[in-house]
């Protein structure tokens, strides 16, 4: 899971840096793309991403936890997973709106 | 008497599975059913065991797609509707039938430097360390490991990373490394820290998850990426 | 690539993950927050335009994501397409540029212009 979404992430990232330099062309320019980002296919898109994102912070926070804390039960795995699909419910609810 | 459908692999790398039917009893394991085949049904099959009791790990082979120890496992808590599937272990080459070469495991043990190098003869005093040592905890942690092969056909980055040297061997460099009295841990962790090394570990603990002693190779993986961080930093390396 | 190497390439990532993780919560914090009520170009750019600290925050957050990605990739490639050595490096190195390039781009058209 952890590195299906990281490359997923990684190649929408270009897009997004891409997308963002737009508005180096002017408000105008930058009006027009943010139009086309309520169309309902990007808005899911959107929300794909950010999914991802939490799936792979959750799982990055268990790999560090792992690596740098004194070996103890794997229950800080739990703790940092839990605490990520909070985040990931909220921020979906969140875009949602 | 009710039956077990058992499929076995025969052949080496190329090969296929053949199909037997073996009376299931209580209690029985899955190594039970491999020398009930061997000496009922088909004399020609290669399988290796040894002490039977859960002590030697020459047993280990895969059932139903999981790495296991034959002797201790029982077929009620295997055997899907009455069948079961036995191939050899995962990540090694096949000799014959369920019999692998273990050779590439333990040549990967000595590449990781998993030897102990003392420093001291036999005119000098003993190394004293105390039980209580957290350094000899974490050695005592990872030291029961007897070689089955376990952790090694349950680990994907084995399969997807060929040179990979696998938790075993590097469980056992971490003991060493955290052994008083070792001096070769400069080579040591060189050797655990390329390519192939201690890195490719991603975490995924199919390795603690299927020791049959329980022990836990990702903990001491992740005392060698420390380790080896500190030395870097501090460029002991 | 040898034990030093590949160490500090695990250092890095580690620590380009623990700067992201910041980052990124409080990026996605900032977008809701400012998402509410719609978006507009003069909204935004009003906003961000000059801004300094923006500037910083995003640049940091630019480079993090711009080593740690390549970093995640390289193992990913080794180990499903068993695409090693050097070739490998150089491919990742020109990711990161772009990541890099296109971020810092982005960056100065948002936070750009005078204060």
């Amino acid at each position: 899971m952890h590195r299906l979404s990281g490359i997923l992430l990684a190649l929408f990232l270009p897009v997004h840096f891409w997308a963002l330099s737009q508005s180096l062309q002017g408000a105008a320019q930058f009006d027009r793309f943010l139009a086309w980002t309520t169309l309902p296919a990007v808005k899911f898109a959107e929300w794909g991403i950010v999914v991802l994102l939490a799936a792979h912070l959750a799982g990055g926070l268990r790999l560090l936890v792992l690596e740098f804390l004194p070996w103890r039960d794997w229950q800080k795995r739990l703790a940092a997973a839990a605490a990520a699909l909070a985040l990931a419910v909220g921020l979906a609810f969140a875009l949602a709106l | 008497m009710a039956s077990l459908r058992v499929k076995v692999w025969r052949g080496a790398a190329q090969g296929a599975f053949q199909r037997f039917e073996v009376p299931r009893h209580e209690s029985q394991t899955v190594l039970d059913v491999i020398t009930y085949i061997q000496r009922h049904l088909d004399a020609s099959l290669a399988y290796r065991f040894a002490c039977r009791v859960g002590m030697c790990g020459s047993c280990a082979m895969t059932v139903n797609g999981v790495a296991r120890w034959t002797c201790r496992t029982h077929v009620d808590a295997v055997a899907e509707g009455g069948a079961l599937e036995v191939a050899p272990l995962g990540h090694l080459p096949v000799i014959r039938d369920l019999v692998t070469d273990m050779a590439p495991f333990f040549d990967k043990w000595a590449r990781a430097r998993g030897q102990f190098q003392g420093a001291r003869s036999r005119h000098d005093d003993f190394a004293r360390i105390a039980p209580d040592d957290p350094d000899r905890r974490q050695v005592d942690a990872g030291i029961e490991c007897i070689g089955c092969g376990v952790c090694y056909a349950a680990c994907d980055l084995v399969a997807w990373n060929p040179a990979y040297l696998g938790p075993a061997a590097l469980n056992r460099a971490w003991t060493l490394a955290c052994d008083a009295r070792d001096v070769g841990n400069r080579e040591r962790l060189r050797a655990v820290g390329g390519d192939a090394g201690c890195h490719a570990c991603h975490t995924q603990m199919g390795c603690t998850e299927r020791c049959p002693k329980k022990l836990s190779p990702t903990a001491g993986i992740a005392g060698l990426k420390r380790a080896l961080a500190h030395a870097a930093l501090k460029g002991t390396l | 690539m040898n034990a030093r190497g590949e160490t500090l390439l695990w250092l890095v990532q580690r620590a380009s993950a623990a700067v992201l993780a910041f980052c990124v919560l409080v990026h996605l914090a900032t977008i809701i927050v400012a998402v509410q009520g719609g978006l507009s170009a003069a909204e935004i750019l009003g906003r961000t335009r000059g801004n300094v600290a923006g500037l910083v925050f995003y640049t940091t957050f630019v480079i993090a994501a711009a080593v740690h990605a390549p970093i995640g990739l390289r193992a990913t490639l080794g180990e499903w397409l068993g695409w090693r050595g050097a070739s490998r490096d150089v491919a990742l190195v020109l990711f990161a540029a772009l990541l890099a390039g296109l971020g810092l781009r982005a960056v100065a058209g948002v936070f750009g212009g005078a204060a």
